[in-house]
C-alpha cells in the first residue's frame, strides 16, 4: 500500500502542484494524467524518493519511505526516461548487471527466456547500439519481467513501441497487478488496460 | 560488498568496450611528458631535477582528462538514476565507481611512469619511489577528482569548472607525491612523503565517497 | 525561556524577517566600518613609527594582514553557513555563503595584491613562493571555484546545496593546502623573510592593525548583508511579501 498526503513540488521559483494526496493498494493501478509540464514525471520521481517533495508525505506500507530507505528501494521498480541501458553492452549483459546491481540473483536462463518474451531471441549478444529505438526499450522491458518488485514507477513506459510490444507490455502490467502488485505510470496515449485508478497533477 | 564488486566489473568491462577512451589519457601523459625536454633542453642533470614535477602534473592532467566522463555517460543515460534507487547503499556503489576509475586511468600511469622516468634519466631507486609515489597518490586523485566531477554533474561548462575545482585540491597530492621523488634523490629518504601520502589517503578514502554520493543526490534531485 | 529563544532565532531565519533586520543593521556596521577604518588609517599613517629596516613601504601591512585574516575567516564562515544549510535545510544559509564569498574572494585578492606591492621593495620582486603566498593564491582559487560552481547552475537551491559541499570540501582541505605548502616552502628554500617577524613591532603598529581588522570585519559585514538581501529579493520576488515592500513597488 502506497499512501501519499499533501505533496507538494516546486520546480526552481515555480509550484508545480500542492496538497497532492493518493493511495494505492495491492491489486490497482494509478494511471496518473496532466498537461505536458504539469510535474507528472516530477511527481513519479517524489514517489520513487529520488526527490524530496517541498511539503507532505510519502509512506509504504504505512511507514514513511525516508525510514524505509533501502527497505523500501528493494520492492520498487523505477523506470525513468531514459533506460539505463548501455549501448557497448549487449541486451543480456545489461540485464545481468542491472540485476547484480539491484543485488538480485538472476540466472542466464531467466534472462535469455525473459528477452525472447519480449522478441529479442537472437539479439541477445549484440550490442544494444545495433538495435532499433523500440528494441533498446524492449530490452528495458524485460527488465520489467525479471526483477521481482511489488511496486512498479514507470514513465512514460509505452513510447517508442509497435503495436505488438504495447500489447505485451499491457499483459505485463496486468499480470503484475492481478498479482497483487502495485503499478504508477503515466501516458500520453490511451492505456489498453482495465479498471485503473485515475489522478490529475496541476496546479 | 557484491554490488560494489558488479559497480567494478561493469565499469571494466565498458572501458574494454570504449578502450578509446582510456588509451587517450595514457597517450596524453606521454606526450606531455616527452614534450618538456623538448620545450627545456636535453640537460640530463637539469632533467632529472625536473622529473618528478613533470611526471606528476602530467599525471594530474592525465587524471584529470577522464573525470569529466566519469558519471556523465551514467547520467545521461538513467543508470545513475538506478543506482540512487537500488537496494545497496549509493556510496558503496560510487566507491565502486571510483575504484574503476582508479584502475583504468591511475593505474595505467604508474605502470607507465618507471618507462618515462627513465627518458629522465632516473636511477633505479629513484624510480622505484616514483612508483609507491604514485601508487599512493593516483587513488588520491580519483577519489578528490570524483567529487568535482559529481559537483558538475550535467552543469554548463562542467569540464572546464571541474579543473578549477578539482586542480586547487590537488596541490596536497602534487607536493607529497612529487616531493617523495625529489627527496629521495636528494638523499633525505621519500619515507616522510610517503606517509603523508599514505595518510590522505587513508581520510581520502572515508571522505570522498560520501562527499561525492552526496553531490550526486543533488544532481539527481 | 530558552525555548522562546529558539523560536526567536528561527524566525530570523526566514528571508521575510531577516530582510527588514538586515536592513536596519547594515548602516550601522558602514558606520562602525568608517569609524575604525579611519582611526586605523590615522594611526598607521600618522602615528606609527617608520620601521627601521622597512622604510616606509611596510605600511602597506595595515591592510596586507587584515585582509589575509579575512579572507581566511570568511571561509570559515562561509562553510560554517553551508553546513548549517545542510543540516538544518534553511533556505537563509545558502543566500548567506554565497554572499560572503565574493567578499572573501576579493579579500584574498587584495591580500595578495597587497602582498606583491610589499614583496617588491622588501623582496625584489613582485612574487615569491613564499608558504603564506603561495596558500593565499590557493585560497583565492577555492573561492572562484565556489563562485563559478554557484553560477554555473541555474536552479538556486541546486547552487547552494552544491556550494555547500563544495565548501565543506574546502574547508577540510585548507589546513591540509596549507601545512603541505608550507612543508614544500622550507624543503626548497632556506627560512625566507617573514612578514610577521619585524623584530619588535611597536604598540602602535599593533593597535593600527587590530583597529583596520576591525574596520575590515564591519565592511564585510555590511557589504554581505547588503548582498544578502539583494539575493533575498532575487529569489523571493514572487513571494506576496516582496511584491508589497516599498522599494519593489516604486
Amino acid at each position: 500500500m502506497l499512501t501519499a498526503t499533501g505533496l507538494t513540488c516546486d520546480r526552481g521559483e515555480r509550484r508545480l502542484f500542492a496538497g497532492l494526496d493518493l493511495a494505492v493498494g495491492p491489486g490497482e493501478w494509478l494511471h496518473v494524467q496532466g498537461e505536458n509540464g504539469a510535474g507528472k514525471t516530477s511527481l513519479l520521481r517524489i514517489l520513487a524518493g529520488l526527490a524530496p517533495p517541498a511539503a507532505g508525505e510519502i509512506r509504504w506500507k504505512g511507514e514513511p519511505i525516508r525510514m524505509l530507505a533501502e527497505d523500501y528501494r528493494k520492492e520498487l521498480l523505477f523506470l525513468g526516461h531514459h533506460g539505463a541501458v548501455k549501448e557497448e553492452l549487449t541486451p543480456l549483459e545489461n540485464l545481468m548487471l542491472a540485476a547484480r546491481l539491484d543485488g538480485a540473483v538472476l540466472d542466464e536462463t531467466t534472462a535469455l527466456k525473459a528477452l525472447a518474451r519480449f522478441g529479442l531471441r537472437g539479439r541477445e549478444d549484440l550490442p544494444v547500439r545495433f538495435l532499433s529505438a523500440g528494441q533498446k526499450r524492449r530490452v528495458l522491458l524485460a527488465r520489467l519481467a525479471v526483477r521481482q518488485a511489488a511496486l512498479w514507477i514507470l514513465d512514460e513506459p509505452f513510447t517508442a513501441l509497435d503495436v505488438k510490444a504495447v500489447d505485451m507490455l499491457s499483459a505485463l502490467i496486468v499480470e503484475h497487478v492481478t498479482g497483487g502488485g502495485i503499478a504508477i505510470l503515466t501516458s500520453h496515449q490511451a492505456i489498453p488496460l482495465p479498471n485503473g485508478k485515475i489522478l490529475k497533477v496541476g496546479p | 560488498m557484491k554490488s560494489m564488486l558488479a559497480v567494478i566489473r561493469r565499469d571494466l568491462l565498458l572501458a574494454m568496450r570504449r578502450k578509446s577512451e582510456v588509451l587517450t589519457a595514457l597517450f596524453f601523459f606521454v606526450i606531455v611528458v616527452s614534450l618538456f625536454p623538448l620545450g627545456i633542453g636535453p640537460e640530463s642533470a637539469l632533467l632529472r631535477k625536473i622529473a618528478p614535477g613533470i611526471l606528476w602534473v602530467a599525471a594530474l592532467l592525465a587524471t584529470m582528462l577522464g573525470l569529466a566522463r566519469l558519471f556523465a555517460p551514467d547520467h545521461a543515460d538513467g543508470t545513475l538514476e538506478q543506482m540512487a534507487l537500488s537496494p545497496s547503499p549509493l556510496g558503496l556503489l560510487i566507491a565502486g565507481k571510483i575504484v574503476a576509475h582508479w584502475i583504468t586511468t591511475g593505474l595505467p600511469l604508474v605502470l607507465l611512469a618507471p618507462v618515462l622516468g627513465i627518458q629522465f634519466d632516473l636511477d633505479g631507486g629513484a624510480l622505484w619511489i616514483l612508483v609507491v609515489a604514485l601508487l599512493l597518490g593516483t587513488p588520491l586523485l580519483s577519489l578528490i577528482g570524483a567529487i568535482g566531477a559529481a559537483l558538475t554533474l550535467g552543469v554548463r561548462g562542467g569540464g572546464v569548472l571541474l579543473s578549477l575545482l578539482v586542480l586547487p585540491l590537488y596541490v596536497p597530492t602534487l607536493i607529497f607525491g612529487a616531493g617523495a621523488v625529489e627527496s629521495h634523490i636528494a638523499g633525505m629518504g621519500a619515507g616522510g612523503h610517503l606517509s603523508l601520502l599514505a595518510a590522505l589517503l587513508a581520510v581520502a578514502v572515508f571522505f570522498a565517497p560520501w562527499a561525492t554520493t552526496a553531490a550526486l543526490r543533488i544532481a539527481l534531485e | 525561556m530558552s525555548n522562546n529563544r529558539v523560536v526567536q532565532w528561527f524566525k530570523y531565519a526566514s528571508p521575510q524577517s531577516f530582510y527588514p533586520l538586515a536592513g536596519r543593521m547594515i548602516p550601522w556596521f558602514w558606520a562602525l566600518a568608517a569609524v575604525f577604518g579611519a582611526a586605523g588609517l590615522w594611526i598607521s599613517f600618522f602615528v606609527a613609527p617608520t620601521d627601521f629596516q622597512q622604510g616606509e613601504g611596510y605600511r602597506i601591512i595595515f591592510i596586507h594582514v587584515p585582509a589575509a585574516w579575512m579572507s581566511m575567516f570568511i571561509y570559515l564562515v562561509m562553510a560554517a553557513w553551508a553546513g548549517l544549510g545542510l543540516a538544518l535545510n534553511t533556505r537563509l544559509s545558502g543566500m548567506m555563503a554565497q554572499a560572503l564569498a565574493p567578499t572573501g574572494a576579493l579579500m584574498a585578492f587584495l591580500s595578495l595584491w597587497t602582498g606583491a606591492f610589499w614583496g617588491k621593495p622588501m623582496w625584489g620582486a613582485w612574487w615569491v613562493w613564499d608558504a603564506r603566498l603561495t596558500s593565499a593564491l590557493i585560497l583565492f582559487f577555492l573561492y572562484i571555484g565556489f563562485i563559478a560552481l554557484q553560477a554555473a547552475i541555474d536552479d538556486p537551491r541546486r547552487a547552494d546545496k552544491a556550494g555547500a559541499i563544495l565548501a565543506l570540501v574546502g574547508v577540510v582541505n585548507v589546513p591540509i593546502i596549507y601545512f603541505s605548502v608550507k612543508w614544500w616552502n622550507t624543503l626548497h628554500q632556506g627560512a625566507s623573510v617573514s612578514l610577521m617577524k619585524a623584530p619588535t613591532m611597536a604598540a602602535t603598529m599593533l593597535w593600527g592593525m587590530l583597529l583596520m581588522a576591525l574596520a575590515f570585519w564591519m565592511y564585510s559585514i555590511a557589504v554581505a548583508l547588503m548582498r544578502v538581501r539583494a539575493i533575498i529579493l532575487e529569489r523571493e520576488a514572487h513571494t506576496d511579501w516582496v511584491k508589497e515592500l516599498d522599494e519593489v513597488r516604486s
